[in-house]
């Protein structure tokens, strides 16, 4: 059984929602983000999504695409992000990582090399943002293989027929997108979330989670209360901002960004 | 000139889903997948219909004033000492450039899509101003993505923009120009899906924008052929034409691809040359990766980051370029090339005085590439340069390398 999915069964089994933290592997520099990810974990973190910088971010908005500046500013590469998910699991051989980006950076290091290298360092998904399901049978067979989970977004716009074959091609979870917009956009429309959602429930046993938009407590518990589990980026990465690169942050700065995933977890914990 | 020896890859492409061979393709965040699909199939419909490019000749002929001249150069031939030179006059276009051969169907199909905001990148401004006029012309709402960078540098195109009635946003992110602007776009669609038709300048992005820029543009190459066959009495020899994003050159080359005696020749910014990596030159030295929207070669770095471009021709100044390029690289069927800065300076201030035509920056690419191809030519052969534009545009930044105070 994958990481994903035993997170997720566990979860289920004690009717608990899922938290997935999102942050930039890099920003603002990598042993920053290895003492962000364990301090996630402590706030309540089930599963950490950590992007790839890549220097063109189009499907981002400002807060993201800064965090992403910050990472290339120091340098962090595909092979780094790889690097600190290893050093990672020296200490969380537990928590699933699921490395999330833009095709290019992958198709410059190869498929074959890259897969390798997730699969050694202990990577538990990939979500590749501009990379459809029908673009995407090389590295999808490969990472499968690799036993590795593919996961792909599912949008508002996306049309039932297509919400089919992302279903067909997803494992570990289905992430729905919870409004037209990059990242970090606001109005998310309640209504139509849940009927997109109860659309996904009837194709696939998979968990769903929602992204995009998602910013505190209440946002937090709103989500949660139509799926299985919440993605929260910008709100995170916003905070995020505030490090200095080559500083250390001190436990009462992690304590401080990571506190919008405490008070999410909190918020999901006790849904009415 | 010697035969030319290439793969007869058939030509036809894209395929259904928008390949062209492995480049091409469909590579957008999902929420903008069903825009993307609906626009290929209204495209494929309307393509079959005769009343829409009834439609569109017609603004052609009215409203562009095409068909465009092809010139014979005569004075640059004998400078050049071979083959005769032609050029095809897109200069001499409304709005001076072929950009708007592209705007103007682009535009008419939003139309008959029922979108009512337009949104359009632009680097140097010509494709913006070329968004931004037919918008004028249509009655529809115009926002030009612009690099906060190419803002400054371009301040009479933004003001044209402006007075064109279109919205001009200066993009603040990454590098701050045309690729960065791209980006923006694409994001203001994602948000804005419902209502919004995105007018790419270029044979770039996901499928269908590669097949129907080029369609839109290939006026360029059949009208060449016709006139070619009553100047001359048969097909020209070579055909060169600048390669930024690619559309003026795959709209010159598209018609003429199964015509294996013709030879052509992209030419690619140099920049300050190929070695020095300060260029945009990714046929000449990159290789195939994805970037906005489809898979083609592009100038990354070892990590697989968008490197940034040089060029002095902003409309050249662009890390990817069209996947049908890339296609008919591999396949030799097109020859790519690069000229540099100072190559295309020199090309322009030539035409400029033998011919009395200011050519823009980007087709004095062309013009350099053309000089010397025609040189090694016997005077019975002849060379057709695609003049995509004018120099107008360009006067400041040609004043400001030389040095001169305007």
């Amino acid at each position: 059984m994958s990481r994903i999915q035993k997170v997720c069964e566990q979860a289920a089994s004690q009717s608990r929602k899922l938290l997935v933290p999102y942050i930039v592997a890099g920003d603002p520099d990598t042993d920053a983000s290895l003492a962000l990810m364990h301090e996630l974990v402590v706030s309540g973190a089930d599963i950490i999504e950590l992007g790839i910088p890549f220097s063109d971010p189009s499907s981002d908005g400002p807060v993201i695409q800064r965090g992403v500046e910050r990472a290339l500013a120091g340098g962090t590469t595909l092979a780094d992000t790889l690097q600190l998910v290893a050093r990672f699991r020296e200490q969380d051989d537990s928590t699933p990582i699921v490395l999330m980006g833009y095709l290019n950076p992958i198709e410059i290091m190869g498929y074959e090399a890259f897969v390798k290298a997730a699969l050694e360092v202990g990577i538990d998904g990939v979500l590749t943002v501009d990379m459809p399901p029908a673009e995407s049978s090389t590295l999808h067979t490969m990472l499968r293989a690799a036993d590795i989970d593919t996961i792909y977004l599912v949008a508002p716009t996306t049309t039932p027929a297509r919400a089919k074959s992302i279903v067909e091609h997803s494992s570990g979870y289905l992430y729905y997108v919870s409004l037209k917009g990059v990242t970090g956009a606001a109005l998310i429309d309640h209504e139509s979330v849940a009927t997109k959602i109860a659309e996904l429930r009837a194709l696939s046993a998979l968990p769903v989670m929602i992204g995009f938009g998602i910013k505190d407590g209440p946002s937090a518990a709103a989500m949660a209360k139509l799926a299985d589990g919440v993605i929260i980026g910008s709100a995170l990465v916003e905070r995020i901002a505030t490090l200095t690169r080559g500083e250390l942050p001190t436990t009462a700065q992690l304590r401080e960004i990571t506190d919008v995933i405490a008070v999410a977890r909190q918020a999901i914990d006790t849904l009415e | 000139m010697a035969k030319i020896e290439f793969e007869d890859i058939g030509f036809d492409g894209p395929d259904s889903k928008g390949h062209f061979g492995p480049y091409g393709g469909i590579f957008v965040g999902e929420t903008l997948i069903a825009a993307v699909e609906e626009l290929a199939e209204v495209y494929a419909e309307l393509s079959k219909d005769p009343a829409f490019w009834e439609e569109y000749n017609y603004e052609l002929k009215h409203y562009v004033g095409r068909p465009s001249p092809l010139y014979h150069a005569q004075r640059l031939t004998e400078h050049a000492g071979g083959a005769q030179i032609y050029l095809k006059r897109e200069d001499l276009n409304h709005t001076g450039a072929h950009k708007v051969n592209n705007t103007i169907g682009q535009a008419l199909l939003a139309k008959r899509m029922g979108k009512t905001r337009l949104i359009a990148e632009t680097g140097a401004g010509q494709h913006g101003v070329a968004s931004a006029t037919v918008a004028a012309r249509l009655g529809l709402e115009c926002h030009v993505y612009m690099g906060a960078e190419d803002v400054v540098r371009q301040a009479p195109n933004v003001y044209r923009m402006k007075l064109l009635g279109a919205n001009v946003i200066a993009v603040e992110s990454g590098s701050r120009t045309l690729k960065d602007a791209m980006n923006e776009a694409l994001r203001d669609w994602a948000t804005n899906v419902d209502d919004t038709y995105y007018i790419i300048g270029t044979v770039a992005g996901p499928h269908p924008y590669p097949q129907l820029v080029r369609d839109f543009q290939c006026i360029i190459g059949r009208e060449t052929k016709e006139q070619s066959l009553e100047q001359i009495g048969r097909l020209p020899d070579a055909l060169v034409a600048c390669v930024g994003g690619g559309s003026n050159a795959i709209g010159m080359f598209h018609p003429f691809l199964k015509d294996s005696d013709v030879a052509m020749y992209g030419v690619e910014a140099g920049g300050h040359g190929i070695e020095t990596n300060e260029h945009a030159a990714p046929l000449c030295a990159g290789k195939p990766g994805v970037l906005h929207g489809n898979r083609t070669y592009l100038m990354s770095d070892p990590a697989g980051q968008i490197m940034e471009t040089h060029s002095v021709s902003a409309g050249l100044d662009y890390p990817g370029v069209g996947p049908e390029h890339s296609w008919l690289k591999d396949s030799k069927r097109v020859n790519y090339v690069s000229a540099t800065d100072k190559e295309a300076m020199d090309a322009f201030h030539k035409l400029t005085s033998l011919e009395g035509i200011i050519p823009a920056l980007e087709s004095s690419h062309a013009v350099a590439y053309a000089l010397q191809l025609a040189a090694g030519m016997s005077a019975d052969q002849h060379v057709v340069i695609n003049l995509s534009g004018r120099g107008d545009k360009d006067i400041e930044t040609v004043a400001r390398i030389e040095g001169i105070k305007l």
